[in-house]
C-alpha cells in the first residue's frame, strides 16, 4: 500500500509540474486561470492521499476548504475578466 | 482484497489528473483545453475520495468524502462555464482548425449584444396579445 500511495503522489506532482508550465506559459489569461483551476484539483487530490498515507481522516475538512478556494477563485478571475479590468497578458 | 481496489482508485485517480495536466499543455486553445481539465481532473478527485471512504470506512469520513465528490460535481461545470464564457468575451482565439463559431454572426463583442435572426420592424412594434404563450 504504500508504494502505491508513493507512485500516485509522484504521478500527482508531475501533473502539478505540466500544469504550472501552461500556468508560466500562458498565452493568455484564461488559459492561466484554467491552470490554477487544475492546480486546486490536483491539490485536493494530493490532500485525500496524504489522509490516507498519514491516516488523519481531518485532513478532508481541509480538502474541501481548497476545493472551495479554487472554485472561488476562478469565478472571481472570470467577473474581472468580463468587467475588463487591466490586463498584461 | 479492498488494499486492491483502493490502491486501483488512487492510481487510476492519479493517471487521470496527469491525462488532464497533458490535456492542458498539449491542446490548442481555450476551449480544448478547459474540456481536457474539467471532466478528466473532477473524476481523479472522485475516485481519489472513494479511496479515502474505502480505507477509513467510518459514517464521518464517508459523509465528508461525498462531500467531496458532491461539491467538486456541482463547482466544475460552473467555473467552466464562466471562465469560458469570459475567455470568449475578452477575444481568446479559437483553434485554426475550429468548423463552426455558431456565436460570431451573431454576437457584438462590444455592446454584448446578441441577435436573434428575428429582428425586423414588424417584431420592435409588436405588443403582447392575448394568445401569446406565458
Amino acid at each position: 500500500m504504500d508504494t502505491v500511495i508513493l507512485i500516485s503522489q509522484v504521478i500527482m506532482s508531475l501533473a502539478l509540474v505540466l500544469a504550472f508550465v501552461r500556468v508560466v506559459r500562458g498565452p493568455s489569461l484564461p488559459d492561466r486561470v484554467v491552470a490554477l483551476e487544475l492546480f486546486s484539483t490536483t491539490v485536493v487530490g494530493l490532500v485525500g492521499v496524504y489522509a490516507i498515507q498519514s491516516g488523519v481522516a481531518n485532513f478532508l475538512d481541509a480538502a474541501i476548504v481548497i476545493a472551495l478556494m479554487g472554485f472561488l477563485a476562478a469565478i472571481g478571475f472570470a467577473r474581472f475578466l468580463e468587467r475588463g479590468g487591466p490586463r498584461d497578458d | 482484497m479492498i488494499d486492491v481496489i483502493k490502491g486501483t482508485l488512487l492510481i487510476v485517480g492519479a493517471l487521470l489528473m496527469l491525462l488532464a495536466a497533458i490535456g492542458l499543455l498539449r491542446l490548442p486553445d481555450l476551449l480544448t483545453r478547459m474540456h481536457a481539465t474539467t471532466k478528466a481532473a473532477a473524476l481523479g478527485v472522485i475516485l481519489v475520495m472513494l479511496a479515502n471512504a474505502m480505507h477509513f470506512s467510518e459514517v464521518g469520513v464517508v459523509a465528508r468524502s461525498l462531500a467531496v465528490i458532491v461539491f467538486i460535481l456541482l463547482t466544475a461545470p460552473v467555473a467552466a462555464h464562466v471562465i469560458g464564457r469570459a475567455g470568449y468575451f475578452v477575444g481568446s482565439k479559437l483553434w485554426s482548425g475550429t468548423v463552426k463559431d455558431e456565436l460570431r454572426p451573431n454576437y457584438d463583442p462590444l455592446t454584448h449584444a446578441l441577435k436573434s435572426g428575428l429582428e425586423t420592424e414588424e417584431n420592435a412594434k409588436r405588443q403582447p396579445r392575448e394568445t401569446d404563450p406565458e
